[in-house]
């Protein structure tokens, strides 16, 4: 019988092996940033134990980061100490780090794909629940807590009991408009936030193998918020041509060499699921989030819907939202396009395909922070950021933002948002903000519009 | 880790679904690089609110959280954790959980029990007529029990996650007794899949 990808990968990593408790497995790419480190170095301190492998450690600094000017200093002082922290502590271990300002500093999930560090086959871990995202190379990758930090930091290694494989098929084409954010959207509401608990979940079918290696990097992003902790989508051209235009991986003939060993990376034709499902590509359109979890998914063109438990009706108040209403009656505050799930030069360009020539609605305070540098400089390339300030939309420094409101850009309590994000829990980009999960067409539209809008309703 | 083998305490009724960790402990609280002193933060976000349940005089000093549905969904933040045993919780009851959550409280001694839903609502149930009794959770014989009222449940939880609560093991301590078993699986790892990463050492300063 085949194997499946995943099955592949742990059985290539299995340093000591258990059918019944945890095996060891071998960790090719530890990420770290501030926020979820300093306990864990702490912690090595303590114990009077070192990295042991600094080399396949990387460091960036994204939570907490300011997106203003890069000559303008940290103003909290709580988060200045946190950077300053982590650069204490790479230095100490010797773990390459860039810290903010720097030319590789962005989002840690942006960074380790577009610097080609993560690769098909790798076992990937960071800090960071949307580790799921480097899963769209063909890699396991996973978030961990700050205790399972310190214990990769100290062995490179990390005992995991194997979970169960679930095999999401997208079948079929998607219609014009709908993106891989409305896929995962779809999947989210399909399985419910804690339908993927226990799972690794593989990717499958047309729908997924025509998506852009940035559209894969989204869907295998929000793996976790139907709680499966990763995702993965098997290797084939697009993540092989992908991988090509990267700086970290081999150069010249050893690119040959080491595509041949990652095609290998992709399930086996016979390889069985423990479950699986399947979605019609054909019934998604561009979709948002209405309530209080990414499962509670509605039409961008729909109507709030009604109730059907109190976990909803709790939803509604907190988003001060009635049943019946349209969508495309309710108006926004701020838009922000950005994040881990949507900040990547395709993400930008679609943005900016909507925004280009109109402008955004006086009411609206609209943000574009780029996950990278290296997206921020490409996109400046393209022209890009001319497009988005002429359209009234800011131009940021790169960094996690107000996904989180770890930083200064946080919505006001009772401000409602549009946001490429992943998360819309109570409180999550400011307390007492209201957020719905979007697209990044979808984002820019509802910010020339000022309510929730598809792009067919801008001028073009 | 401090070795747990019996919790025994009152529980606090907690009905909600889906209390992801973000809720558990906002983000404002993730900027402190101490591990101490996040129960102040712990569901920070409506303790503002006086008739929240942790505000009130009957469940100040619980042991158990009882929650409901998909507990600690979310965010990886440890953080959760360190504010539910900061705040003075020993163990969380819900009919699910997150799996990072589920992770990150067995490295901690967070007990987490798994019931099914209808017990989970029985004993919040219990609680809210009497919350002055006591909950008693057993590692040795995984059992959950209200001895007041002959309330008895058993849990399932791994032999491994057990064993390293009752002896208070730490899971680095434990790793490295493989040591040679990493070293000889790192050397040949090493020659085949050398780091990506460590080509970046160089560009860290420019």
């Amino acid at each position: 019988m085949g194997r499946t990808l995943f099955e592949k990968i742990w059985d290539s990593h299995l340093v000591t092996s258990s059918e019944t408790g945890p095996s060891l497995l071998y960790v090719d790419l530890h990420l770290i940033h501030e926020v979820t480190s300093p306990q864990a170095f702490d912690g090595l301190r303590i114990g009077g134990r070192r990295v042991r492998r600094p080399d396949r450690t990387l460091a960036t600094a994204d939570h907490n980061v300011p997106t203003d000017p890069l000559d303008v200093p940290v103003a909290d002082p709580i988060s200045k100490k946190q950077l300053d922290v982590l650069e204490e502590n790479c230095a100490e271990a010797g773990i390459t780090l860039f810290p903010r300002g720097h030319a590789n500093q962005g989002i840690v999930h942006v960074i380790g794909p577009e610097l080609g560090v993560s690769q098909p086959g790798m076992i990937i871990v960071c800090g960071d629940s949307h580790t799921s995202t480097h899963g769209a190379l063909g890699a396991l990758a996973f978030g961990i807590g700050t205790s399972e930090v310190e214990h990769v930091l100290a062995t490179q290694t990390i005992p995991q009991t194997k979970p169960r494989t679930l095999a999401v098929n997208v079948v079929g084409t998607t219609p014009l408009g709908v993106t891989a954010k409305d896929i995962a959207l779809g999947v989210i509401r399909r399985l419910g936030t804690g339908g993927g608990s226990g799972y690794v979940v593989e990717y499958r079918g047309h729908a997924i193998s025509a998506l852009s290696m940035e559209g894969r990097l989204t869907l295998c992003n929000m793996s976790i918020e139907a709680g499966a902790r990763a995702g993965l989508i098997g290797v084939d051209d697009v993540t092989i041509n992908y991988l090509r235009t990267t700086p970290g991986v081999p150069q010249g003939d050893e690119f040959a060499t080491a595509e041949k060993s990652w095609r290998e990376f992709a399930s086996d034709p016979d390889a069985v699921f423990d479950d699986e499902i399947t979605i019609e590509a054909a019934s998604l359109a561009p979709l948002m989030t209405w309530g209080t979890n990414p499962s509670q998914v509605v039409e961008v063109t729909g109507v709030v819907p009604a109730p059907v438990d109190e976990a909803d009706t709790r939803s509604l108040e907190y988003m001060d939202l009635a049943p019946g209403t349209p969508l495309s009656q309710v108006a926004v505050d701020v838009v922000f396009i950005g994040s881990c799930t949507n900040s990547r030069i395709e993400d930008l360009r679609a943005a900016a395909a909507v925004a280009a020539g109109n402008t955004v609605a006086s009411s609206v305070r609209a943000l574009v922070v780029p996950g990278s540098h290296r997206v921020k400089k490409q996109a400046e390339a393209e022209g890009l950021d001319q497009v988005f300030l002429a359209a009234g939309f800011e131009w940021r420094e790169p960094g996690c933002s107000m996904c989180l409101g770890m930083n200064p850009d946080q919505l006001t309590p009772g401000q409602r948002s549009a946001s490429t994000s992943n998360r819309n829990f109570e409180g999550r980009q400011g307390r007492g903000g209201r957020t719905h999960l979007v697209s990044p067409a979808v984002a820019a539209a509802t910010a020339i519009v000022g309510r929730f809008a598809i792009p067919h309703e801008v001028a073009r | 880790m401090k070795p747990v083998a019996l919790v025994e305490g009152r529980g606090v009724p907690l009905g909600r679904s889906d209390i992801d960790t973000d809720q558990i402990i906002p983000s404002e609280w993730l900027k402190r690089v101490e591990r101490t002193g996040f129960g102040r933060g712990l569901f920070s976000e409506w303790r503002d609110d006086p008739s929240f349940i942790l505000n009130q005089q009957d469940f100040v000093g619980a042991a158990v959280l009882v929650a409901n549905a998909r507990f600690g969904t979310g965010s990886s933040r440890e953080h959760a954790v360190w504010a539910l045993m900061d705040y003075g919780f020993e163990a969380v009851v819900a009919s699910s959980f997150g799996d990072i959550f589920r992770n990150n409280a067995s490295k901690q001694g967070l007990v987490i029990v798994e019931l099914a839903e209808a017990d989970v609502a029985e004993l919040r149930d219990l609680i809210e007529k009497n919350p002055r009794m006591v909950i008693t959770i057993d590692l040795t014989r995984r059992t959950i029990e209200v001895a007041e009222v002959a309330w008895q449940r058993e849990f399932a939880m791994s032999d491994t996650i057990r064993e390293r609560l009752l002896n208070g093991w730490d899971d680095i301590g434990l790793t490295l007794l493989h040591e040679d078993d990493i070293s000889t699986f790192e050397t040949s790892y090493d020659r085949q899949h050398p780091s990506a990463a460590a080509q970046f050492s160089a560009e860290a300063t420019s």
